[in-house]
């Protein structure tokens, strides 16, 4: 499965909640300011780079951009646009959206 | 493959239309289908014709209008959504009592149905919201 999250980890915890119930082998795409969860050196970063074990995180770059961000996210969140964004869809069976 | 995107915010103060529509763009690049985009609670707001952004501003309902044109798209409205908000087709207007309709080009109002059915139709059912 597919999980996206749009909030910072900083203001809602529904980052929290989805690291806490995606499956091993699912994905999580941090879009908007989701994308605050893949910054190096913040409270929640280990606990991110210690879930990329059975997860696979994405950031949309994007975003990452617009918040100026780029240069910032840590090693191991792989970065894509909205056609990698589309292609993560395809590539797993269902989407959920963490709002 | 067949996509039915959700979306839940209105255009200006949420990421979600602007996010939806990337997205919506990007799948239409990449040869799928979307089978439908469903406007749900403040979404329906992405659906009035009266919306007029400064110039220098990316236009969120017209950017839907002119996408849907282009690609056939079906845009719809939640009817019980769209009645709290205010937003009207000729119908609806009729139905209601009210004195002026303001859909924007290439929405339509519909039930609750149409995001069930096209979550059904689709391959996949993204949803965008705050």
């Amino acid at each position: 499965m597919l999980h996206t999250v749009n909030k910072s980890p900083f203001q809602k915890n529904t980052f929290e909640s989805c690291i806490k119930h995606a499956a091993k082998g699912s994905a999580v795409l941090l879009i908007e300011d989701g994308v605050y969860a893949a910054l190096k050196g913040t409270s929640v970063s280990a606990e991110v780079q210690q879930a990329m074990g059975d997860i696979t995180f994405y950031a949309l770059e994007p975003d990452v951009n617009a918040r100026g961000l780029k240069g910032k996210v840590m090693d191991g969140v792989n970065l894509v646009d909205y056609a990698g964004f589309v292609d993560l869809t395809v590539k797993f069976d269902r989407v959920q959206s963490w709002l | 493959m067949k996509f039915t995107i959700q979306v839940n915010e209105g255009p200006y103060t949420h990421q979600a239309s602007d996010t939806a529509y990337n997205f919506a763009t990007a799948a239409l690049a990449a040869g799928h289908e979307i089978y439908r985009v469903f406007f749900y609670h403040d979404g329906v707001n992405n659906a009035t014709r009266l919306t007029t952004p400064p110039q220098d501003d990316r236009n969120v309902i017209n950017r839907w209008s002119e996408l849907a044109a282009k690609h056939s798209l079906d845009l719809v409205v939640c009817v019980a959504a769209a009645q709290r908000r205010g937003i009207a087709d000729a119908d609806e207007a009729r139905r209601n009592g009210k004195n002026a309709d303001n859909i924007a080009p290439g929405f339509r109002i519909s039930g609750l149905g149409q995001l069930i059915e096209g979550g059904i139709q689709a391959d996949r059912l993204v949803v965008f919201g705050d």
